[in-house]
């Protein structure tokens, strides 16, 4: 069997809509469960490192059951799973506006929150004690002191890791073509069912991720750049 | 709302251990049975991979940084479907699921496996390949004899955390028909039609092997960290 390379199936027919179509979907997709990931992660990261146990255990269960479960059997957990279990009128909304695709902001959501959380904790962690004795001593409440002292700090520590783990959620939003959201490598399937012409297919949707992913990963190193405190060890050091 | 049934994960249990986890039988399937070959097969590409990332030429050490950059930004689904394709064309015949499977993970986790050999070299001490190489030892016996064994040491820690990703990425290979313990799941439930009991199990089940695997790593990170 000889292959014939056809590049131009890429730029004909609808081809070009639908990568354009999945690359929309993707960024939709990993935005939200980004958002929902970043909140997740930060409340639960920060819990995990107060004084008061029952948040800790809480926020500890979530991190060590969601984060060591596949992507996937989560997806079809909130996709195959939940939604029988949902009142009616709630199911039948979902059931009308894209079911799939919140499933797959959830699944995707809540599992990076739980990878999130880790790397805010060890922001936190890296903080010397110190300063939130210096910032009770000062009179800020146990909330005051996250919220104007430690969380700022934290924050910015964690650029290079979080910007790693964001890079691992847009590239896990792949997983979502298992629950049918039409997202950018569910339509590069759909490319080669309809042309046939599978490596041209596969090469334009590997492009795309790894343009995205290498644009990403500049972007986030000016900003680790710009937010740098100096006078820290890590202030202006770059991603290795 | 419909209460739960329980009895449809005892009625498949063995169905979903035997085949779907340890991969014993007909269906040449078994989470556990791709993911030892995987891990075993990947470090070892992976050490070249680490090693060459070292390299003083850069005609070996361009090669394979762009290998692990590549592999770094592209999704693993990705390459699975891409071994799926491509290795049935090369090799112009059928190939079985688990021999796709298997390739995809050896590949994709090499790019990450290379980076933890890196580190683990890079944390040996340099005054010990010096002193190797005041001794007489040749390049290559010095990293066989003197460096990897010590880095080895230094990156057991991280290549259980990474053996833990992979048994997790596992999971992937039900895309393409591999009978795997979520595939197993998935055909239970065509059949019994109760999603939330079977993958709630499955995802104990991951849990369990995942969660006991972590705390082993978390027990040898303080036992090997120098005192």
């Amino acid at each position: 069997m000889k292959y014939k390379f056809d590049w131009s199936v890429l730029w004909t027919g609808e081809s070009g809509a639908w990568l354009l179509s999945g690359l929309i979907t993707t960024l939709e997709l990993s935005a939200l469960a980004w958002l929902l990931a970043v909140v997740l992660g930060v409340v639960s990261g920060a819990f995990r490192t107060v004084r008061f146990w029952p948040l800790r255990v809480l926020a500890t269960s979530y991190v060590e059951f969601f984060r060591n479960v596949p992507l996937l059997v989560w997806m079809f957990f909130w996709y195959f799973g939940v939604p029988p279990l949902l009142p009616e009128g709630v199911r039948e909304w979902l059931y009308g506006h894209g079911l799939e695709f919140w499933a797959g902001v959830f699944a995707l959501g809540i599992y990076s929150g739980a990878r999130f959380s880790e790397v805010l904790r060890s922001g936190i962690q890296a903080i010397p004690r110190t300063q939130i004795e210096a910032s009770v001593a000062s009179g800020l409440t146990t909330f005051q002191a996250y919220r104007y002292v430690i969380l700022p700090v934290a924050l910015r520590l964690i650029i290079p890791p979080a910007t790693s783990e964001s890079l691992n959620l847009l590239k896990n939003s792949s997983v979502a073509l298992t629950i049918s959201v039409a997202e950018l490598t569910f339509q590069t399937r759909q490319i080669e069912t309809y042309t046939a012409k599978a490596i041209e297919a596969f090469t334009a949707g590997t492009l795309i991720y790894l343009v995205l992913c290498v644009s990403l990963a500049s972007v986030m190193s000016w900003v680790e750049r710009r937010t740098a405190i100096p006078g820290l060890i890590t202030a202006g050091k770059r991603r290795p | 709302m419909i209460a739960l049934d329980l009895g449809v994960v005892w009625r498949n249990l063995p169905f979903l251990l035997e085949q779907g986890f340890l991969g014993f039988g007909s269906f040449a399937g078994g989470t556990l049975r791709l993911a030892v070959p995987s891990i075993i097969l990947g470090f070892i590409l992976g050490i070249f991979i680490g090693i060459a990332r070292l390299a003083p030429a850069w005609w070996i050490r361009l090669p394979a940084t762009l290998y692990v950059e590549f592999f770094r930004g592209v999704p693993l689904v990705m390459v699975i479907l891409w071994m799926w394709l491509i290795i049935p064309m090369l090799l112009k015949t059928a190939i079985p699921e688990f021999g796709v499977a298997l390739a995809a993970f050896v590949i994709f986790e090499a790019a990450y496996l290379g980076e933890i050999v890196r580190a683990g070299i890079q944390s040996v001490p340099r005054g010990q390949v010096e002193a190797a190489t005041a001794l007489g030892l040749s390049g290559s016996q010095t990293m066989r004899a003197v460096v990897l064994p010590q880095a080895l040491k230094n990156m057991i820690p991280s290549l259980v955390t990474q053996f833990i990703v992979l048994f997790k990425d596992t999971s992937l290979a039900s895309i393409i028909g591999f009978m795997d313990l979520t595939k197993a799941a998935q055909v239970v439930n065509n059949r019994e039609i109760r999603p939330f009991e079977l993958y709630l199990f499955i995802a104990v089940v991951y849990w369990v092997c995942t969660y006991s695997m972590s705390r082993y790593a978390r027990y040898l990170e303080k036992r090997l960290s120098p005192a």
